[in-house]
């Protein structure tokens, strides 16, 4: 009987948390209200920002979806000389991950030409919410 | 300093071989909740560690659910139309092996909490896997790292030889 029960527990909960997932994974999120004021500049980073925007990637070795995140940003700056992605090996900086509370990858951080923190995307990203929010900071910096 | 790709990628696979493995993954799993601690679930739990420790410790051509899917099923489908990392799913192995273990201490130690608690973890992480294609290492992976500050991967993944 408590075999029945568990089993009842642990597809409830496989089901709710798929589906949770599978409606927030890849969602724009505006900056944090910790995250106020905070800015990456090509010395934390190791790379030099992107002129108007720069895409941070948290990644990690044991990530699928990071590869289909970076193929994509990778993609989106080709033709945006001005925009940088700079992809960063979580496990190798967990100074940065630790700074911005990063708890799972890919987690993608986009900065402004300032390198100031303006959105955040955790779970595999999608490309229309991409290009939405990379608009949003490349309006922002020309007004 | 963010060189995150290493320069060595082992072989990728068809991604669907771990989902398809999940899937047996989790009816062996709810057989074994159902069938309540004992020696039948003890023997069905033995063979379930035994795959998650081939699939974690040789590596994911060792694993039998894998061995299924590669010489049976996917000769009957159309080529996948990407290829993905082995390394992920390893990692998925290993924590299902953790898991096991946990559970077969529960049984031969006859703690019924233990038992139940492990095995419904490891259902829940194989179910999530096969149907939500959720992936297990983005997210544990990186919060063990910022727990324990070592590098899980040089103890679980082979190191690349780069």
């Amino acid at each position: 009987m408590t075999g029945f029960i568990v089993l009842a527990i642990a597809v409830a909960v496989s089901v709710a948390f798929g589906l949770y997932r599978l409606l927030t994974d890849g969602r724009i999120r505006g900056a944090r209200r910790r995250d106020a004021g905070l800015r990456l500049g090509a010395q934390e980073l190791g790379q030099e920002l992107g002129s108007s925007a720069t895409f941070v990637q948290f990644s990690s070795a044991v990530c699928a979806p990071c590869r289909t995140a970076s193929r994509l940003l990778t993609d989106v700056v080709r033709d945006a000389p001005a925009v940088a992605h700079i992809e960063v090996d979580a496990e190798t900086r967990l100074d940065l991950v630790e700074q911005l509370n990063i708890t799972r990858t890919p987690t993608v951080v986009l900065l402004d030409q300032h390198g100031v923190v303006r959105h955040r995307i955790v779970g595999a990203p999608r490309k229309p919410d991409l290009l939405h929010a990379l608009h949003q900071v490349l309006t922002s910096a020309a007004a | 300093m963010s060189s995150p790709q290493p320069t060595v990628a082992p072989k990728p696979i068809d991604p669907r071989g771990p989902r398809f493995g999940a899937a047996i993954t989790a009816v062996v799993l709810a057989v074994i909740l159902i069938l309540g601690p004992g020696l039948p679930a003890l023997i069905l739990l033995i063979i379930q560690a035994i795959a998650f420790g081939l699939g974690s410790v040789v590596g994911l051509a060792a694993q039998p659910y894998g061995l299924v899917y590669s010489r049976l099923v996917r000769p009957r489908l159309s080529p996948p139309s990407e290829l993905e990392d082995p390394r992920p799913p390893r990692f998925a192995q290993t924590v299902g092996l953790i898991f096991a273990v946990a559970g077969l201490i529960g049984l031969v130690a006859q703690l019924p909490v233990l038992f139940y608690i492990a095995i419904g973890f490891a259902l829940v992480a194989a179910l999530l896997n096969s149907v939500f294609n959720y992936c297990l290492g983005c997210e544990v992976y990186l919060l063990g790292r910022r727990a324990f500050g070592r590098p899980l991967a040089t103890r679980f993944v082979p190191a690349n030889p780069s």
